[in-house]
């Protein structure tokens, strides 16, 4: 049998083949779907049931709200309603509302595990790619015909395997490794790929971490991105609850053939800085440094796991932010607000005069206390920084690591975190 | 549908982004009839109010960098463009806007079509008539069974369609 990579494994056992290749368009049956808020009810709800076919596996399907929680804006209180009614009146067992960011309070209630075949009506949905599994964002329409029917065409990828050797060193993290290939290869330079991050420094990040290389596969144009598990991806889903992890099967072969191999030396890496507005516009935090900012945001999927919450506590312990900054905390989940509150890393943060936030997407978007203003400039660890994203088209904002932002918030300018460490 | 018939060209650069197709103030509280009055509002703030029903967009590389949205490309639509042609797609703006039933093409003589040519195209062909300049340029074909699905409006009525031909 043909030597396959670890998504090929997984797209050919989804699509009841033995072997699948690059560039084979397939039909796989899906083993869970993940919609939200804004993608979910309200968008592909609707067009279900404005076809009139029943959900084809209820216990497939996760709804999460996430995008308008916490906001008293009348839309999006009418949106939630719209969401709870749905999920009530299809008597859905799987709703996780006002939880956390879908994308990481999937993983943590359980729902992922290495093998699986998933899709999420979400473009950063290729964060369950971290825990071994093949996953994919889709729009809301074509979420509709997974609801209908529980399958999906897809055309196999080609891989292109990041490979990050040595460590990374103090104040260097996860998020400067992604912003760097991003600024290496640009934001299409995985188009239609799914990127597989391999080497030393990475089987050596916390899972927390590997989410952020995953979830910023969206950010070079990638199907999805791939790690394969090993002991620490399991023992992360056995505490989340999640039943019949299987780590052995679900491994590339050594010697599938990859299209492209990248290597980055872990070892080397500084602190990387995107600029505005752009994450291809990343270079080493040096070359930004000095750069007044007026808010600095620690959130988003991307950036507000257990982890990262831990990495701005190491820099701000002791310090206060910058007189007039607006420093905001928002975790991921409440229960990584709930874990930083017992570890004690929320008062550091607090003391350090950040204001802790509802969980939810918020200031990614643009939405809630951590919007920018006109003419603001800002930094977040965040994964995407165009034009009008996070605030008006008049605003600015930077990228970079927990690390960095939190750097930022303390010295009101882009700084670079080893010199608080 | 087969040939998209003469419209006028629009065109832009890489990289146009969702955000920038569909800013989220335009669909939070807005309806798309609505809110496609704000498309590219940051890039170029004349678009939505001068683009005609017929036209047709032209982007370079990465057209639809971004979000899952679809409202970018149902902007697009509602405001009258009826085929996207660049030089490549961002994957998921590529299936959302086949999925409205709007053929988007894979053009790498995008450059050789300029804003307010006058330009036809044939999706099944991969055959672009620029009326202005008199050439005639070349796309990726799409397959007869996605252009069957644009033909019936997109995947939905699509699937209304073929629930009807089962019932």
């Amino acid at each position: 049998m043909a030597a396959m990579t670890l998504s090929e494994k997984i797209i050919a056992r989804a699509a009841g083949l033995d072997t699948v290749a690059p560039g084979d368009i397939v039909t796989c049956t899906v083993d869970l779907a993940m919609m939200h808020d804004s993608s979910g009810p309200r968008r592909a709800g609707k067009m279900l049931d404005e076809l009139g076919i029943p959900i084809w596996d209820k216990d497939k399907l996760v709804v999460i709200t996430d995008h308008y929680t916490n906001d008293p804006d009348p839309g999006s209180l009418e949106i939630q309603a719209i969401t709870h009614k749905w999920v009530k009146e299809k008597k859905l067992p799987h709703f996780l509302a006002e939880q956390g960011i879908c994308h990481v309070v999937l993983p943590e209630k359980g729902f992922l595990k290495p093998g699986l075949f998933c899709v999420g009506a979400d473009s950063h949905s290729t964060t369950g790619g971290a825990f071994g599994a093949f996953m994919v964002g889709v729009g809301a329409t074509e979420m509709t015909g997974v609801l209908a029917t529980g399958e999906i065409w897809v055309r196999v990828p080609e891989t292109l395997r990041l490979d990050v050797s040595g460590e990374l060193a103090q104040g260097v993290a996860a998020k400067d490794v992604i912003l760097k290939l991003c600024g290496d290869i640009g934001i299409m330079g995985a188009n239609y790929m799914v990127v597989e991050y391999a080497g030393s420094a990475v089987r050596a990040m916390a899972v927390d971490e590997r989410m952020t290389l995953t979830n910023m596969a969206a950010e070079l144009g990638a199907k999805t991105g791939l790690i394969a598990p090993n002991e620490a991806t399991a023992d992360w889903l056995i505490a989340a609850g999640a039943q019949g992890i299987d780590i052995e099967t679900w491994q590339g072969d050594a010697d599938a053939p990859v299209a492209k191999t990248i290597t980055m030396d872990g070892s080397a890496l500084s602190p990387q800085v995107a600029a505005p507005s752009n994450p291809e516009n990343a270079a080493d935090v040096a070359e930004h440094a000095g750069t007044p900012v007026a808010q600095a945001y620690i959130g988003a999927c991307t950036g507000a796991k257990l982890e990262d919450l831990r990495m701005a506590a190491e820099v701000v312990r002791g310090r206060k932010a910058a007189a007039g900054m607006r420093f905001f905390v928002a975790p991921a989940t409440t229960q990584i607000r709930d874990e930083a509150a017992t570890d004690g890393i929320l008062k550091v943060l607090e003391d350090a005069g950040a204001v802790i936030l509802p969980t939810g997407c918020g200031g990614c978007i643009g939405l809630g206390d951590a919007r920018l203003g006109e003419n603001m400039t800002g930094i977040s660890s965040t994964n995407r920084n165009f034009v009008g994203r996070a605030g008006p088209a008049s605003s600015k904002l930077y990228l970079g690591s927990a690390y960095s932002v939190a750097a930022a918030a303390m010295t009101g300018k882009i700084t670079d975190p080893r010199e608080l460490l | 549908m087969s040939i998209i018939p003469e419209g006028r060209a629009w065109v832009y650069g890489d990289n146009i982004d969702t955000d920038q197709l569909a800013p989220i103030h335009s669909y939070k509280n807005r309806n798309a009839e609505e809110g496609c009055k704000f498309c590219l509002q940051a890039l170029d703030p004349d678009f939505a109010g001068a683009v005609e029903d017929g036209d047709i967009f032209v982007a370079g590389a990465n057209m639809g960098i971004g979000s899952s949205r679809e409202q970018a490309p149902l902007h697009l639509k509602l405001l009258g463009i009826r085929c996207v042609l660049a030089k490549s797609f961002s994957r998921i703006f590529y299936r959302n806007t086949l999925n409205f039933g709007v053929p988007a093409l894979i053009c790498a003589d995008v450059g050789r079509i300029n804003s307010g040519d006058r330009i036809s195209v044939d999706p099944l062909q991969g055959r672009i008539d620029n009326v202005t300049t008199g050439e005639t340029l070349t796309c990726d074909p799409l397959p007869e069974h996605l252009m069957e699905m644009i033909g019936n409006g997109g995947l939905m009525a699509h699937l209304r369609k073929k629930l009807k031909q089962e019932a």
